[in-house]
């Protein structure tokens, strides 16, 4: 079994972050780290070969600059190995550009099953997998808080409000993972040399085939036209108790017909 | 100094590890006495109990850099915690490693490594610390076995250690090379705890007096030769200094960002007390001092990864930086102001926890008379 986990390395959440006025995004100069939602796809994945008793997993992620600070720490955690996407073009590329990229990044592996997060931390969109899917002409289920493989079918309980659905479809498949549902291993310090030695294979446009005109700013199709504060709250109304307060609390909460 | 990528993920996942499943029970654990086995465990688990050790017994084969980074970032959620981390790793480990025996070796390193035992090291006695050439505790070889009688004290997880390192005379009238290092088990019926102290800091682990009683050990635990102890038991203290350096600036650079978090938060005057230059300037000064600490204690521990002499480097830092840490966290303390003297607040253990650095692993005073004995060698 060869399951493939889509992982995006995103800049510390723990640093303050910076957007880069001209294009609206998030400043990349940073060393990136492995986006905390893509843990969760990484454990997932290991837990999968691991009780399957075989198989491989690889990791997927287009990034700027040739970076692998988030690569190196999903595969100190156990995958095997890393495709990673990098080309000056590709800055300033949308979500359905990062789909195109990394759909034709993953088409060359030939997985039985793809994973990723259902939204980042830092763009969350929660639209990359699906398009991913669809740019592979593969099913895709999301939400998953359990995956297991059967034969040829890929059984996954989809988290919902009220419970979960189970759901099935034949592999190769895409399932994005719900944050939480799994407690993401801790790499190993021996995990972390081993992942030193581990191969990342850096892949360009060209290498994937792709006209680099309909990736990129220019072809994107999508443009963060402007990013807003959210307004900060309004100070909420103080009632004094002169012995009637609850009176006053239950007319406030009557208005707001919650009660 | 510029750290590796594998060092800074180490110390990324030393820290992941330390904010959540340390830092959030480190109340509980200070009044219960200190945490169960299981999180030294889990701390072994990613690598952190024989950091240095090679693989082949199950440690991690690291350098000495990714191990002091390790233990700041676990003395900066607890000191306790880290100081029987520190005690497991080097002098304990190390110490078996270098002059252990094969059978040593392999007896005690892979179950140090997973912590199914913990260390402890026994050197310091009631009448004596600083000059560990005074110790009495006396092992008299009788047949293949030693018997050991003494008291000794201050003994860093003295009643909850499986292995203990103990430094015993072996010649009466041998005067230095009259000591030698035993490393053994504690479930002998000689092996006897006498007390648990109550103390200041370092409320998470058991620091306790130990009484040997006719306790008597095969010569197979003999840790190098006979007559070196002193050597082997002061040659792991001197690595030990570069630990205890980091766990100062630990517990300084928790203090500093509690400080700096809380004069962002806390406004007087109109404004948050960040903005008045006073605090800022503390602020400043503290991110300086914590600064510099580091980046001794990273040299020191790089002198030694790459063999060179990194005696005086390490008590220098250790000097520097548990008296700095010291001052740090009671600026953090001022910066709280009457919040930072309850316990709601991290900078009062904080407090507590760094000042024993001044103290264990050769005083501040024992250092200055090693640096001014090493005078000589430096560039001035
Ligand atoms: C050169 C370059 C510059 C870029 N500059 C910026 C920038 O300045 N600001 C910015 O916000 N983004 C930037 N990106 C990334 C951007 O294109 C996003 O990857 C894309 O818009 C996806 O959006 P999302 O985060 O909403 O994904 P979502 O749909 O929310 O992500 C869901 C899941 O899809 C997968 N996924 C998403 N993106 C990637 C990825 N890149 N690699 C692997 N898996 C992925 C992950 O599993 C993730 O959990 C840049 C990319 C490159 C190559
Ligand atoms: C929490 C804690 C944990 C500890 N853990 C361990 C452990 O696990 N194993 C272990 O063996 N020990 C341990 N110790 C003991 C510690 O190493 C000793 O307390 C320390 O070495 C000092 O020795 P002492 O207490 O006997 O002080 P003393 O040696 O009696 O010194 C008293 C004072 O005199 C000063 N002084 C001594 N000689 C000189 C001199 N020549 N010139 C100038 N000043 C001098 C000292 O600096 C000090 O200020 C621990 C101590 C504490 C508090």
């Amino acid at each position: 079994m060869k399951v493939v986990v889509c992982v995006k390395q995103i800049p510390d959440p723990a640093l303050p972050g910076e957007l880069d006025p001209s294009t609206n995004y998030l400043k990349r100069d940073d060393k990136l780290i492995l986006d905390e939602s893509d843990s969760y796809g990484v454990e997932m994945a290991l837990q999968l070969v691991e009780s399957a008793g075989g198989g491989d997993v690889s990791l997927v992620s287009m990034a700027p600059n040739g970076a692998v600070g988030g690569l190196r720490t999903a595969l100190a955690m156990g995958a095997e190995g890393a495709v990673l996407v990098s080309d000056a073009a590709l800055a300033g590329t949308d979500a359905l550009g990062t789909a195109k990229v990394l759909a034709a990044a993953i088409s060359r592996m030939s997985p039985d099953l793809v994973l990723a997060g259902v939204e980042s931390s830092d763009g969350y969109t929660g639209t990359v997998p699906e398009m991913i899917a669809g740019a592979l002409n593969i099913p895709s289920i999301t939400f998953a808080k359990q995956i297991q493989i059967e034969g040829g079918n890929v059984k996954v309980q989809r988290q919902t409000e009220a419970g979960y659905d189970d759901v099935e479809c034949p592999t190769p498949a895409l399932v994005s993972v719900t944050a939480g549902v799994v407690e993401p291993r801790y790499p190993s310090f021996k995990g972390i040399m081993a992942a030193k030695k581990k191969p990342v294979e850096e892949l360009d446009l060209s290498a994937l085939g792709i006209d680099s005109s309909s990736v990129g700013k220019n072809g994107a199709r999508q443009e963060t036209v402007q990013v807003t504060d959210a307004e900060e709250r309004q100070a909420g109304e103080i009632i004094e108790d002169d012995g009637d307060a609850h009176e006053k609390i239950i007319e406030f909460l009557g208005e707001l017909k919650v009660i | 100094m510029i750290l590796t990528p594998e060092q800074e993920q180490i110390r990324r996942v030393a820290r992941q590890f330390a904010v959540s499943n340390i830092a959030p029970h480190v109340r509980e654990w200070e009044a219960s006495g200190g945490p169960q086995r299981e999180l030294y465990q889990q701390m072994a688990q990613i690598g952190l109990m024989g950091m240095t050790i090679d693989p082949v017994y199950g440690g991690s084969g690291l350098d000495f850099v990714s191990y002091a980074l390790a233990i700041e970032e676990i003395a900066a959620v607890d000191g306790g915690i880290s100081n029987v981390m520190a005690a497991n790793n080097s002098p304990v480990a190390l110490a078996i490693e270098t002059h252990g025996t094969a059978e040593q070796r392999t007896r005690f390193l892979p179950r140090l490594c997973t912590a199914e035992w913990l260390a402890s090291i026994h050197l310091t006695e009631p009448h004596t610390g600083s000059d560990a050439s005074a110790i009495t505790t006396r092992a008299l070889r009788d047949g293949d076995e030693f018997v050991l009688d003494g008291h000794k004290a201050f003994i860093t997880a003295g009643s909850t250690s499986d292995v203990a390192m103990i430094v015993a005379r072996t010649d009466p009238n041998g005067g230095k090379s009259g000591i030698s290092v035993f490393v053994t088990t504690t479930d002998n019926p000689g092996y006897q705890v006498l007390t648990k102290e109550r103390k200041l800091g370092h409320r998470t682990n058991d620091t306790c007096q130990v009484r040997f009683e006719a306790m008597r050990v095969p010569s197979t635990d003999l840790l190098g030769p006979e007559g070196k102890g002193l050597s082997i038991a002061l040659g792991g203290l001197s690595l030990g200094r570069i630990g205890c350096a980091a766990q100062s600036v630990g517990g300084a650079r928790q203090a500093l960002r509690l400080s700096k978090q809380y004069a962002e938060e806390r406004s007087t005057f109109g404004k948050p007390i960040i903005e008045h230059q006073a605090i800022a300037f503390q602020l400043a000064e503290m991110a300086t001092e914590v600064e510099a600490g580091r980046q001794m204690y990273l040299h020191a521990a790089a002198l030694h990864d790459a063999g060179q002499d990194s005696i005086s480097a390490a008590s220098m830092a250790k000097l520097y930086a548990s008296e700095m840490a010291e001052r740090v966290a009671s600026r953090a303390i001022q910066i709280h102001g009457g919040a930072g003297f309850l316990e709601d607040h991290l900078v009062e253990k904080i407090y507590r926890d760094v000042r024993v650095y001044q103290i264990y692993e050769g005083t501040s005073e024992v250092q200055k008379i090693l640096i001014s004995r090493h005078l000589d060698s430096l560039d001035m």
